[in-house]
């Protein structure tokens, strides 16, 4: 009866926020007295999959199939419940991602699994299965106490800071049984955004408004971002009037992020921009408004013109 | 080609959220509830493959009869019919039996509904309804264009998209930028009133998971003001006091 978590590939390396998971799964699975086993499908080298074993897994399940070598909801969630099923796994634990919510959707539905996704600290386990989760994207917190045999905890990102240690894990290969039903749905073809930081995975975010009246603009942002190798952001607005892509939106009805530092610049801080970010550790807020609502929520502030206030603080970045 | 919405009534994004009943429920005084904001691209998709193709379009609320505004506003918007599931939709395999229920019995081309609730962000039903029917899902869905009985459909990926193709019958997860949300005009208005809204018991299992309590988070201290002229300030208090670069 191992807790099981699914980590993540991006391009044949863990992803940070699947080592959380392997983390949080590791510290789950030692409340339950029991071993914390990794399921990581498609295709990363022995050192990458053992690497596991830093983050707490004791073992490592790994399924190749070259079927399975392009990201699949479906696919991934039979493969996952397979895993679930041989190690006995009453416990499934995953970080949040676009990939982990289709398959974790699936998965529930496969094993008539209890689910709490955001979940943001570890079980409590002192009267039956009760979790904390982020809900009201971000405005309050719900427990939930978990009834079914079956147990998923979706976590979110930066809800935990992992401890590594100098283990190893032993890999194991694993075959699922795949039908065809798990591949009816057929990739044409995948773009992806260029640039060395992904907003999802950022721990550090610089993100605009319309302060910066348009997207010629944005070399200034680019600029700060690049220089702290921070990831960029943008508001609705921005996102609605093409300035920026939609995979940029934080808020309400786009990303939610919980970055350790997020800088918002020309932005006012509607309650459904501030939705999307409030879980971020630090906020500054730049706006030459002294009364733009954002400042409320902000740790530190600057009410000044962005024009002005973000190419010297790249030049103070710099200069550390 | 017959199209099923799934909608949610929940607070009005621009809503303070506050409980009651020692953090047991929901403060609802003062509270506006709307069309899940995702669930209102499903349904303005819907209407405009409608309107281009001449499907029809039911939509389906699980939830209690305080939903019925928005319901009637969802008819006022273009939905042919609607089906209320009486029942408080606290559990999303709950929810998503309730809507399979009704699949089954109806044979739909098409299930939409938005990737999340702005309640709960599960985001969970469209795949567990999926399971039940062993019927593909896909979230979260950016376009959709139908093809004779294929969709084609963009989904967002982490930091990009990706195109895919699928044949119906399907259940999909929506989100911006499907399509623009529509507002409905006294027409609409005046015909919702008279569009069959039926009444559904619910059906199914007991609830695996419920809520034993809810929480707010705690505020966040004062905000440490930095004069715009000494901005490299900034800088050095993020480095030496938060830490964070």
């Amino acid at each position: 009866m191992s807790v099981l978590i699914f980590a993540e590939l991006d391009e044949g390396k863990i992803r940070k926020s699947s080592q959380e998971a392997i983390f949080y799964g590791a510290q789950v699975a030692e409340k339950l007295g029991t071993q914390a086993t990794a399921i990581v499908i498609g295709q990363a080298d022995d050192s990458e999959l053992a690497s596991a074993g830093r983050f707490g897994a004791g073992k490592v399940l790994h399924a190749a199939d070259a079927k399975l070598n392009e990201p699949n909801g479906m696919a991934y969630a039979t493969a996952v419940a397979a895993a679930a099923q041989q190690e006995g796994s009453k416990v499934i634990v995953l970080a949040k991602s676009s990939l982990a919510d289709a398959m974790t959707a699936r998965l529930a539905g496969k094993l008539k699994a209890g689910l709490a996704a955001n979940v943001i600290e570890l079980p409590d386990l002192s009267n039956g299965f009760r979790v904390k989760s982020s809900i009201y994207t971000g405005k309050a917190f719900a427990y939930n106490d978990l009834k079914a045999d079956v147990k998923i905890l979706a976590i979110k990102k930066n809800t935990v800071s992992p401890v590594e240690s100098e283990a190893t894990a032993p890999v194991e290969a694993f075959n699922p049984s795949l039908s065809d039903a798990d591949f009816v749905i057929s990739v044409k073809s995948t773009e992806k955004a260029s640039g060395d930081v992904l907003l999802p995975e950022a721990d550090l975010v610089v993100s605009a408004g319309r302060g910066l009246k348009g997207p010629e603009n944005w070399g200034i942002v680019e600029e700060l971002a690049n220089t702290l190798h921070a990831a960029t952001a943008c508001s609705k607005p921005v996102s609605d009037l093409d300035w920026r892509p939609h995979s940029e939106h934080v808020g309400q009805t786009g990303l939610k992020i919980s970055p350790n530092l997020y800088i918002a610049c020309g932005i006012s801080g509607a309650i459904q921009h501030l939705a999307g970010v409030n879980s971020s550790k630090v906020i500054v807020v730049i706006n030459k408004d002294p009364d733009a609502p954002f400042f409320k929520s902000a740790d530190y502030g600057i009410v000044g013109d962005v024009f002005d206030v973000l190419p010297r603080l790249t030049k103070a970045v710099k200069a550390l | 080609m017959k199209i099923l919405v799934c909608v949610t009534s929940v607070p009005d994004t621009t809503t303070k959220i506050a409980f009651t009943d020692n953090n047991t429920k929901l403060n609802k005084a003062g509270v506006t509830f709307i069309t899940g904001p995702y669930d209102d691209y499903a349904l303005a998709r819907a209407v405009e493959l409608k309107e281009k193709t001449g499907a029809s379009v039911t939509v389906l609320n699980v939830g209690e009869a305080d939903a019925e505004p928005v319901i009637r506003k969802c008819l006022a918007i273009g939905a042919d019919d609607a089906i209320r599931v009486n029942a408080e939709p606290t559990d999303a395999y709950f929810v998503a039996e309730q809507i399979a229920a009704i699949a089954k019995e109806n044979s739909y081309d098409l299930i939409l509904m938005g990737r999340e609730s702005i309640d709960y962000n599960g985001g969970q039903v469209h795949g567990i309804v999926g399971e039940m029917l062993g019927l593909p899902s896909i979230s979260p869905v950016m376009q959709l264009d139908i093809d004779g009985d294929t969709a084609k459909i963009t989904r967002e990926i982490e930091g990009g998209k990706e195109q895919l193709e699928a044949k119906l019958p399907l259940i999909l997860g929506c989100q911006e930028p499907i399509a623009e949300w529509k507002i409905p005009n006294m027409r609409g208005i005046m015909t919702a009133r008279t569009k069959p809204l039926k009444l559904v018991e619910p059906t199914g299992t007991d609830k695996l998971t419920t809520v034993a309590s809810y929480e707010l988070p705690a505020p966040r201290g004062a905000v440490k003001m930095i004069k715009a002229e000494e901005a490299e300030t900034l800088i050095q208090l993020l480095h030496n006091e938060a830490k964070v670069i």
